[in-house]
């Protein structure tokens, strides 16, 4: 099994997602395609040869361009630099794709629930993605928990998506628009036993947040009747 | 030296040399990583087993705290990029736990609740490199960190560090464990950046 090698990487586009989550798209010529729900690492090197290197989830379906979906920490190195400082034609480096485990294959017929908290919801566009471009026909529910609307990632994208078996569903945590109808809570067993799949559908799950939304959401999902072995984490630690 | 990336300068509070492998940052915090839900088993049904020696041997809870344990101040670094100086445990050495083990194996697979592995060279495990932690900061393992009790391998990546574990398996051939047949290097030696295939 051969390295996998530092790539360069230029930046192509930039679009803001929200205030402090912007999407960077690259072209990395050499890039050997990813799965979704894989992850790369950035490398940026400054002028005096200092290097500073993170972990990031994979935004775009297999076969698009590599988009990277970035939130800023305000204490971070990487992050800032890549929310707010990023342009068009600005270079780095990255080198991926990585991880085997927290994927999801477009020709995989069980259905999937989704299930992430703010910025873990990148990891989970890419399979949304690669389902709707593979044309998959497995049924894919989307449980999306997120501070306010203006804070919810892919708003446009995820209003778009829904229809033939993909469904989103919204909720919001601290602070809700008139006229909300959607769920206005922290995601717990009772918000879970009414979304997710009945557990005789053997469904495959996918978590990505923070580490309490993530033990929340597996932890209510096991006490549903999931097996835990149907359940992948990815957990978001400080990662700036 | 990689590509210049115009506007970056970086932070570059990035501690002592000697103590931050390559593409490591330091952090105070303690990010959790696991790949599925946190088990909870509980300690009355917990067991700590070697098998493949000669005979397969068991501890229960209160026998393996019975065992002489040992308080270990070690740096820990994550293969997600984040070390973390001077964490402090407490557990027992798995010299002391293959003293009761007769056998001529060369890996260990590490077993453990919720059906993680990781495999290691048994000399990663032996010469006090290793131990089976239950406290950590003076208090008890908290589960999300891997309680009740956690492999302990500070000198590498801690991935290696089998969270929820249950036992070591003896073997004679390295038999890649659960992140090594998902992309992540067989050994994983932060020093050389072992961090995937082919590193």
């Amino acid at each position: 099994m051969g390295r996998l090698a530092w790539l360069a990487a230029e930046v192509a586009g930039a679009k803001w997602e929200t205030p402090r989550v912007r999407t960077l798209e690259l072209e990395v010529p050499g890039w050997p395609d990813h799965r979704a729900g894989q992850h790369l690492d950035v490398r940026l090197t400054a002028e005096d040869g200092y290097q500073a290197q993170r972990s990031y989830s994979i935004a775009s379906a297999p076969g698009e361009p590599v988009a990277l979906t970035v939130e800023r920490l305000d204490d971070g190195e990487v992050s800032p630099y890549l929310v707010d400082e990023a342009r068009e034609g600005d270079g780095f480096e990255v080198r991926g794709p990585i991880g085997g485990y927290f994927v999801w294959e477009p020709g995989d017929p069980a259905p999937v629930l989704l299930v992430g908290g703010g910025s873990g919801v990148i990891p989970l566009m890419a399979m949304a993605r690669s389902r709707a471009l593979a044309g998959g026909s497995a049924p894919m529910r989307l449980l999306y928990s997120s501070r306010s609307l203006e804070d919810v990632i892919y708003r446009e994208e995820l209003e778009t998506l829904p229809g033939g078996g993909f469904e989103v569903v919204h909720t919001l945590t601290r602070e809700r628009p008139p006229g909300w109808t959607g769920y206005s809570r922290r995601i717990d067993r009772e918000l879970l036993a009414e979304v997710a799949w009945p557990g005789e559908d053997e469904p495959k799950v996918f978590v990505c947040g923070a580490t309490r939304f993530v033990d929340a959401a597996a932890d209510g999902l096991v006490a549903l009747g999931y097996d835990p072995r149907w359940i992948r984490t990815e957990r978001f630690g400080a990662t700036g | 030296m990689g590509i210049i990336s115009r506007g970056f300068s970086g932070r570059r509070q990035d501690g002592p040399p000697d103590r931050v492998p390559p593409g490591q940052y330091l952090t105070d915090d303690f990010p959790v990583l696991s790949a599925g839900p946190t088990p909870h088993t509980p300690l009355e049904e917990w067991t700590f087993s070697i098998q493949g020696g000669a005979e397969p041997v068991t501890w229960t809870w209160e026998e393996l705290r019975a065992l002489p344990s040992e308080t270990i101040s070690k740096d820990i670094h994550c293969v997600t990029k984040w070390s973390k100086l001077d964490t402090n445990w407490e557990g027992v050495s798995i010299d002391t736990l293959l003293e009761a083990v007769e056998h001529d194996a060369e890996y260990v697979v590490a077993f453990c609740d919720g059906g993680y592995t990781t495999n290691l060279p048994l000399e990663d495990v032996t010469d006090g490199k290793a131990w089976i932690a239950y406290g950590y900061d003076g208090e008890p393992l908290e589960p999300e960190h891997g309680g009740p009790a956690r492999l302990l391998v500070p000198h590498l990546y801690f991935w290696k560090s089998a969270k929820w574990v249950r036992g070591l398996s003896l073997r004679e051939e390295d038999e890649p464990g659960f992140w090594e047949s998902n992309g992540y290097h067989l050994r994983g030696d932060p020093w050389q950046e072992q961090r995937y295939w082919g590193d």
